[in-house]
């Protein structure tokens, strides 16, 4: 039994965050898969403040926040090559910058843009688009986020490379068109090809169902 | 070479605060330059571009943008005195925790005090309650909520006491009352030179605030 148990939700792109720098590091774990409509009472033990998934348990002590988590496993496992961070203080700010952004503009930006219809799901769109272009410039010149190999904000983003597509499939728009971010989409080509990486992500199949699903029955809330 | 530290900063800013607060404690010089948020300098869209927002350290011509990353930077680049961030991963990640806790939470419910009314406005006091009691189990019998010593987490909260006042107006409750853990390690956070020096005065900021509320809610 390991030392180290990760709670996840098989569909929730956070958790995965983890998996990733835990496989990509070497280090050894037991996943727990919560339902999320029907938590543990260990989860809530666990994560108190939240009640959320990933969280990392690690000689019984518990770690929420995906990003918290990320740095811990960089700052705990320290030997264990590859580092998510860089050595320079500079850098690591960019990193931290990057990976914050992802998740406060890009990614509920391009989650509304798939749950919503008509004006929202354009104007949500435009917004996503507008985000997107520093991500775009941000790139030139660079293989991934972190230089020549996955890297702390490469992970953040990660959830483009397997959900984007589903999305796009699911709600019938174009999320991250070729013309306007070719450079983002050879990012999300090579993160996919990128070790551990797509051989721990959900099948695509069950993550099509999942959100085409949780997509209807929030479109069946809207106020009409 | 001699450093060039440069602070883009608003003096009623929270955010702002804690980098003044940081500086402050690691003894290290710089140019502090306000910015009249609604006429934002080149400097600052120059530097800040995706976010346009304060606060913004330039160090040596580089900018690093949002506080409690810049904060990080500092205890990384100055790493010789005063460390806020404990040396134990999960010491570590417990501050992160609490002050990504206090971004998420303090300032999007506080905020709504003075930027909503009725139902919604009524709501956001009852969550503001259950924050602070939260913190307040959080921070238990410690002097700090970093433990012993000041630190990560302390810079992210303290900046906040500044703007109870503003609150407790507001929301028409008295932190003293309801939370007098919280008032408590304000105070004891105080005593300390590099806060004292750095937060404004609470009469200023609720003037500031009232205005950004007749401005919001057309009053």
């Amino acid at each position: 039994m390991a030392e180290v148990k990760l709670f996840r939700a098989w569909s929730s792109p956070f958790p995965l965050r983890i998996v990733w720098a835990l496989e990509v590091k070497g280090i050894e774990y037991d996943m727990i898969y919560e339902d999320l409509s029907n938590k543990s009472s260990m989860l809530l033990q666990y994560n108190p403040v939240y009640k959320k998934v990933p969280v990392l348990l690690h000689k019984g002590k518990p770690i929420s926040e995906s990003l918290v988590i990320l740095e811990y496993i960089e700052e705990t496992w320290k030997s264990k090559t590859p580092s998510l961070l860089p050595g320079d203080p500079y850098q690591r700010a960019m990193a931290r910058f990057w990976a914050k952004f992802g998740d406060d503009k890009i990614l509920p930006l391009i989650w509304e843009a798939f749950i919503k219809q008509g004006k929202d799901q354009e104007e949500a769109l435009i917004a996503a688009h507008e985000n997107l272009k520093y991500l775009e410039v941000e790139l030139r010149g660079k293989k991934f986020l972190g230089g020549e190999t996955v890297g702390f904000a490469d992970l953040t983003f990660g959830w483009l490379a397997n959900l984007v597509s589903v999305f796009e499939e699911i709600a019938g728009v174009t999320l991250i068109d070729h013309e306007k971010f070719p450079l983002l989409l050879t990012w999300m080509k090579n993160f996919m090809d990128a070790p551990k990486i797509r051989e721990t992500w959900p099948p695509r199949d069950k993550l099509i169902n999942h959100f085409r699903a949780l997509r209807e029955t929030l479109i069946a809330k809207e106020p009409k | 070479m001699a450093e060039e530290v440069v602070l883009l900063d608003f003096w009623a800013s929270m955010f702002g605060m804690r980098v003044r607060i940081a500086l402050a404690e690691k003894g290290i010089k710089y140019e502090y330059r306000e910015e009249d948020l609604r006429n934002k300098s080149d400097l600052l869209l120059q530097m800040n571009p995706v976010h346009k927002k304060i606060p913004v350290l330039i160090h040596n011509g580089k900018p690093i943008c949002e506080s409690l990353i810049i904060v990080q930077y500092i205890d990384e680049v100055w790493n010789d005195k005063s460390p806020l961030l404990p040396s134990d991963p999960y010491k570590r990640a417990q501050a992160r925790f609490w002050a990504d806790f206090i971004d998420k939470k303090v300032y999007d419910t506080g905020r709504k005090l003075w930027t909503t009314k009725g139902e919604e406005n009524e709501t956001a006091k009852k969550e503001l309650v259950e924050i602070f009691k939260t913190l307040e189990e959080e921070l238990g019998e410690k002097p700090y909520f970093g433990g012993e010593t000041f630190g990560f987490m302390d810079v992210a909260f303290v900046t906040f006491y500044s703007w109870f006042y503003a609150f407790e107006t507001f929301g028409e409750f008295s932190m003293e009352a309801e939370h007098p853990k919280i008032i408590a390690w304000a105070k004891r956070c105080m005593q300390k030179e590099s806060v004292a020096k750095t937060l404004p005065d609470r009469q200023k900021v609720y003037e500031f605030a009232l205005d950004l509320r007749k401005r919001n809610l057309g009053e």
